[in-house]
């Protein structure tokens, strides 16, 4: 009949027959006329295979593909090695659900496991759950555990370093779920730690969530935080991206509760930024506490190493409305991605990924700031792969002439203010393209 | 096959030394992140996997022996929807363009990408009978959370705060109360006939004491045992009556595709779960998609970032509070989970408006033809006709002592993936099958079959049904050594 | 089938009381114990938070169902049985000889609302 519609005419007849009736309609005789659609979709005709893919590549024709992508903000253009893509296309991984028969889902319980022992290692924390739908929502599920866990607060708090696409979501949920979310101040791009002191001193605060690289790209130095918040019975959260954590000092050695991110960095494609992966690791203490699937490792009845979904008590369909939170999946096939992403790259290869993110990015930094027409939007405060420039120019301009080049200049955070991130994907040659188009105007 | 060194864990596989990725050479440097202050630094490299490409490969192919998927076989788990995953929806997912288009670049005023959204948004619009749709949120229960904020944030707005309760009914699943609770909202419970309808006298009981502080009730249509509510309209009619909404869960679509819609049946807010619906994979567990559609007079409630197109059909992507001052704010960083958006549109194109017809109706023949060949030997609670799923409460004959749960692994040894057991909860046995529109009925044949032969083993050889599977890589796993003692790292592992 | 321990005090959501003096001692019923099936875990407040009758202090999870520990009398907790962290299953062997918390009791007076066996058992039989 149909290429997804087996149903043969003497098929249908058959079934019709054993069912009890004489067409299909009649199947919908319970629902009442008023509610039945008595007219065709308003939608184009049926398209052959053929059709579909020219409309697609037609508008991926029309979209084109960058030479040079500068552009972070909390998705960057990491390389995807052709492996993760090949192995994530496999349709036992792809087509499957939720791993409830254990028997036959061992595949991806299996990776899960692994997802979460290298999330545990990237982090330092002692466990990890088997991931969440982007950074954002991570973030805003972290900061209502900390709620849950407070016995007595009035808020929940935020550096203003941190994202502010992520700060959004975080002050929806709490919105919503009925408490306040206290915003840190910034002072020179950092987290201002006087005003987070004073915020501590007047107690009442469930949880303090900073972010690592911070929003501008700077490496904040948050010694001390941990203990400050632990005083006040609080939790710390820190939001820090996996990748750079091959080289910078981890949530679990600043002392966090609870660690979480997005890790789209992890060999994700950007794709107009999902979908992403978000990640969520804690200390074991919380372990019973923390939201979404988490997978374990036990026997099976022939004595044999298996690995199941546990702790599942904890969870929504078994809480009801006594859950904290209501997530009941996880980006799983994302999750593969980063794990076989991070088992591809291995420690040297992430390590050498990450270094030349950070080398190719400083030396566009001092290439810019040499032409004399930008300035560092924050002095001498260390960053990663991504920092700010203020441009004495049009902004408008500059970018309009760099992406007629084929290059996505940044993300603009203010009128005269660009974000510039840098990758391995990217090339001395683009460096110096950039570089070219600046000294042009 | 499963080969046994390669199927180890990947941490079991490492060889110092070793890497599976080359990148460019970047010659020497004054830049090195070892620049950084040290107390910045990690202190030590992380103990991740050391492989070569072909271990890495060859230990992820063995892994997918150990997975079931549609592609593997019939797959008839209810309330999941399983369907076929059409290739061509992947490949043109996958097109780099897309994947290379960074989410904050600048963009044109009728980038396709921004157009595929609208286009997605307006054929669910149609498919649904609401208004507009926000394709951000990133699952079934995201949607859901959405939509209760959405409805909230309407009642604050004219100025009716004290609607905090929710109407639930006992039969739903547990995400609808677990979303209501997280979005601050109170669930009262209304209680099912024992047909698994909606008992519309303790609705009416409810209303006419609660009403005014009632902010929605939730629904889903065909409900959690399959079964078409038949009063939905005198229901939406009455919550409507006492000032509150009615949410949809789309959960149960598929069934309706063709048939009817939420908005006809009188909902104003929904959320459709594309990867059951639209045919997105399911990704051993995600990414899913759960588009929120609202009904007109809600379009201003809808979150953030909000793809606005103008009269002239130009798209512009609005991300601050300022720009949607009713909006209930950004569930999420970005568009939502977009990859899955191209796949979905791509499904709805390939259907077309003649195909999508079917959907509903050979999901609905295909349940009532398999709820009728094994009412025989299967306990059959509520013998009406069913929609797109059949629910029954074990096998007919209890003395054997086995259970749904031996049955499901039995069907485990044949080839099948069980069906949902143990949901809904109305019974003690239940085992909900779903077979979409895409099984053939020579499957469907041959699943009866087996499902008869397994009621013919529990009498001649209980036990062997029992200790089933016995065919599969593993064998019934300890749940409960699992959550005494969690082990959930590699790094846990190593401690005993 | 499950056992029921005269001497007692019950509320109605299964947990009971032993009274020692101004002491009681908290624990879930047999019968609570049967119905949560395999325990793995027993959430439990700490030394020296108050607890209020009708409120939850704690939690037993099993591995299919997550139940609170709802506190039938108010008062401080001067102990809790900390050989349920490495054994909930004791829980499971002997409900009663294996209480949860010890609480310095405020209002003794609530153990008044509170049933007796018979009553307890006829509520179970419900």
């Amino acid at each position: 009949m149909y290429r997804y519609f087996p149903h043969t005419s003497s098929d249908l007849q058959a079934m019709q027959q054993a069912v009890g009736i004489g067409s299909p309609d009649e199947l919908f005789a319970d629902i009442p006329a008023e509610a039945r659609l008595q007219r065709d979709y308003d939608l184009p005709a049926s398209a052959s295979e053929m059709e579909v893919r020219r409309f697609f590549e037609g508008l991926a024709q029309e979209s084109g593909t960058p030479r040079a992508i500068f552009a972070g903000a909390g998705c960057y253009n990491h390389y995807t090695p052709s492996i993760v893509k090949s192995l994530t296309a496999r349709s036992e991984f792809l087509t499957s659900y939720t791993p409830y028969q254990a028997e036959i889902s061992q595949g991806t319980l299996h990776y899960i496991f692994e997802y979460q022992s290298m999330i545990a290692e990237l982090t330092q924390m002692d466990i990890s759950n088997a991931s969440m739908y982007d950074g954002a929502t991570a973030t805003a599920e972290a900061a209502m555990m900390a709620w849950a866990n407070a016995k007595k607060a009035t808020c929940v708090a935020i550096s203003a370093t941190v994202d502010p696409k992520v700060r959004q979501v975080v002050e929806t949920y709490a919105h919503f779920h009925g408490f306040a979310i206290q915003t840190i101040a910034a002072t020179g791009g950092t987290t201002d730690r006087e005003a987070l002191s004073g915020m501590l001193a007047k107690g009442g605060v469930a949880g303090v969530i900073v972010q690592q690289p911070n929003y501008y790209g700077i490496v904040e130095d948050l010694t001390g935080i941990a203990d400050e918040v632990h005083a006040q019975k609080g939790l710390f959260i820190v939001n820090a991206n996996p990748f750079d954590l091959a080289l910078l000092r981890t949530p679990g050695e600043w002392g966090a509760d609870i660690a979480v991110g997005e890790g789209q960095s992890l060999g994700i494609p950007m794709t107009l930024g999902g979908p992403g992966v978000g990640y969520m690791a804690c200390s074991e203490k919380l372990m019973r506490k923390m939201p979404g699937r988490i997978v374990g490792q036990t026997l099976d009845n022939r004595g044999q190493r298996a690995f199941v979904l546990t702790l599942q008590a904890r969870e929504q369909h078994i809480r009801r409305q006594k859950a904290t939170s209501n997530i009941c999946s996880n980006q799983s096939l994302m999750a593969l991605f980063v794990t076989i992403y991070l088992a591809t790259m291995g420690p040297e290869g992430l390590r050498e990924a990450a270094q030349q993110s950070y080398t190719l990015a400083h030396e566009l930094h001092d290439m810019l700031v040499a032409t004399g027409r930008f300035k560092p939007t924050f002095a001498s405060q260390p960053f990663f792969n991504e920092f700010c420039l203020d441009y004495d120019g049009d902004l408008d301009v500059l970018c309009s002439a760099l992406e007629a080049k084929g290059i996505v200049p940044g993300v603009r955070t203010g009128l005269h203010t660009i974000m510039i991130a840098a990758t391995e994907q990217n090339t001395r040659q683009q460096l110096h393209d950039y570089v070219q188009t600046v000294k042009a105007l | 096959m499963n080969n046994k060194l390669y199927g180890k864990l990947i941490f079991e596989l490492s060889h110092p030394g070793r890497k599976g990725c080359a990148l460019q050479q970047l010659p020497a440097s004054h830049h090195s992140a070892t620049d950084l202050p040290a107390h910045l630094l990690r202190s030590a490299a992380p103990r991740l996997p050391e492989c070569d490409e072909l271990t890495v490969a060859r230990h992820y192919t063995n892994l997918s022996h150990d997975n079931f998927g549609v592609n593997d076989g019939f797959y008839p788990l209810g309330s999941c929807t399983m369907k076929y995953n059409p290739a061509i929806d992947e490949e043109v997912a996958a097109i780099g363009a897309f994947a290379a288009t960074h989410p904050e670049q600048a963009m044109h005023h009728d980038h396709p990408m921004l157009r595929i959204y609208t286009q997605l948004r307006q054929a669910l619009a149609e498919l649904t009978g609401l208004s507009e749709f926000t394709l951000n949120p990133c699952a079934g229960a995201h949607g859901e959370l959405t939509g209760l904020m959405i409805i909230r944030a309407y009642h604050e707005h004219r100025g009716d705060a004290a609607r905090t309760k929710v109407l639930i009914p006992d039969s739903a699943h547990g995400t609808n109360p677990a979303s209501a609770a997280v979005c601050g909202l109170e669930v009262v419970e209304v209680r099912s006939l024992p047909d698994g309808t909606i008992d519309v006298s303790h609705l009416e009981e409810l209303l006419s004491a609660i009403g005014s502080e009632v902010a929605a009730m939730m629904m889903t249509n065909p409900n959690t045992l399959g079964i078409f509510e038949p009063r939905v309209l005198d229901i939406t009619a009455k919550v409507h009556a006492a000032g509150g909404l009615m949410y949809y869960d789309g959960a149960n679509l598929n069934a309706l595709l063709g048939c009817c819609r939420p908005g006809d049946m009188g909902f104003d807010v929904c959320h459709v779960n594309l990867h059951k619906t639209f045919a997105t994979p399911h990704g051993g567990g995600g990414p899913g998609s759960g588009p929120v559609g609202v009904r007109k007079g809600l379009e201003a409630f809808l979150p953030l970032p909000y793809v606005m197109v103008d009269a002239e059909g130009r798209h512009r992507v609005l991300t601050r509070r300022e720009e949607r001052p009713l909006s209930i704010g950004s569930i999420g960083a970005y568009l939502g989970n977009y990859g899955v958006l191209i796949k979905a549109l791509a499904y709805i194109l390939s259907l077309g408006r003649e195909e999508l017809r079917h959907v509903g109706p050979l999901a609905t023949l295909n349940a009532n033809y398999v709820k009728e060949q094994l009412r025989d030997t299967f306990l059959l609670p509520i013998d009406r006709v069913c929609k797109h799923e059949c629910v029954f409460d074990g096998l007919a004959d209890k003395s054997t002592g086995v259970t749904t749960m031996d049955v499901a692994k039995r069907l485990l040894d044949y080839g099948y993936h069980a069906p949902t057991i143990y949901f809904p909860l109305l019974f003690h046995e239940s085992l909900m099958i779903e077979p979409t529109e895409n099984e053939s009925k020579e499957t469907l044949d041959a699943f009866i079959a087996v499902m008869h032969k397994i009621a013919e083993e529990a009498q001649s050889d209980p036990e062997m049904v029992k200790t089933a599977p016995h065919s599969t890589p593993i064998g019934r796993v300890d749940d409960v050594l699992a959550a005494k003692h969690p082990v959930t790292t590699y790094w846990k592992s190593l401690e005993k | 089938m499950a056992t029921f321990e005269s001497g007692l005090r019950y509320s109605e959501s299964h947990e009971y009381v032993r009274t020692e003096g101004e002491y009681a001692y908290i624990g879930i019923s047999d019968y609570a114990q049967h119905a949560l099936g395999n325990i793995v875990y027993v959430d439990m407040p700490e030394v020296d938070d108050e607890v209020s009758a009708g409120e939850e202090f704690g939690a037993v999870e099993s591995v299919k169902a997550a139940s609170d520990l709802i506190s039938p009398v108010s008062g401080t907790v001067v102990e809790v049985n900390s050989a349920l962290d490495d054994e909930p299953e004791l829980l499971n062997k002997d409900a009663f000889a294996n209480w949860i918390i010890k609480v310095q009791m405020s209002d003794p007076s609530e153990l008044d609302s509170l049933m007796d066996v018979e009553a307890y058992k006829a509520h179970c039989e419900a």
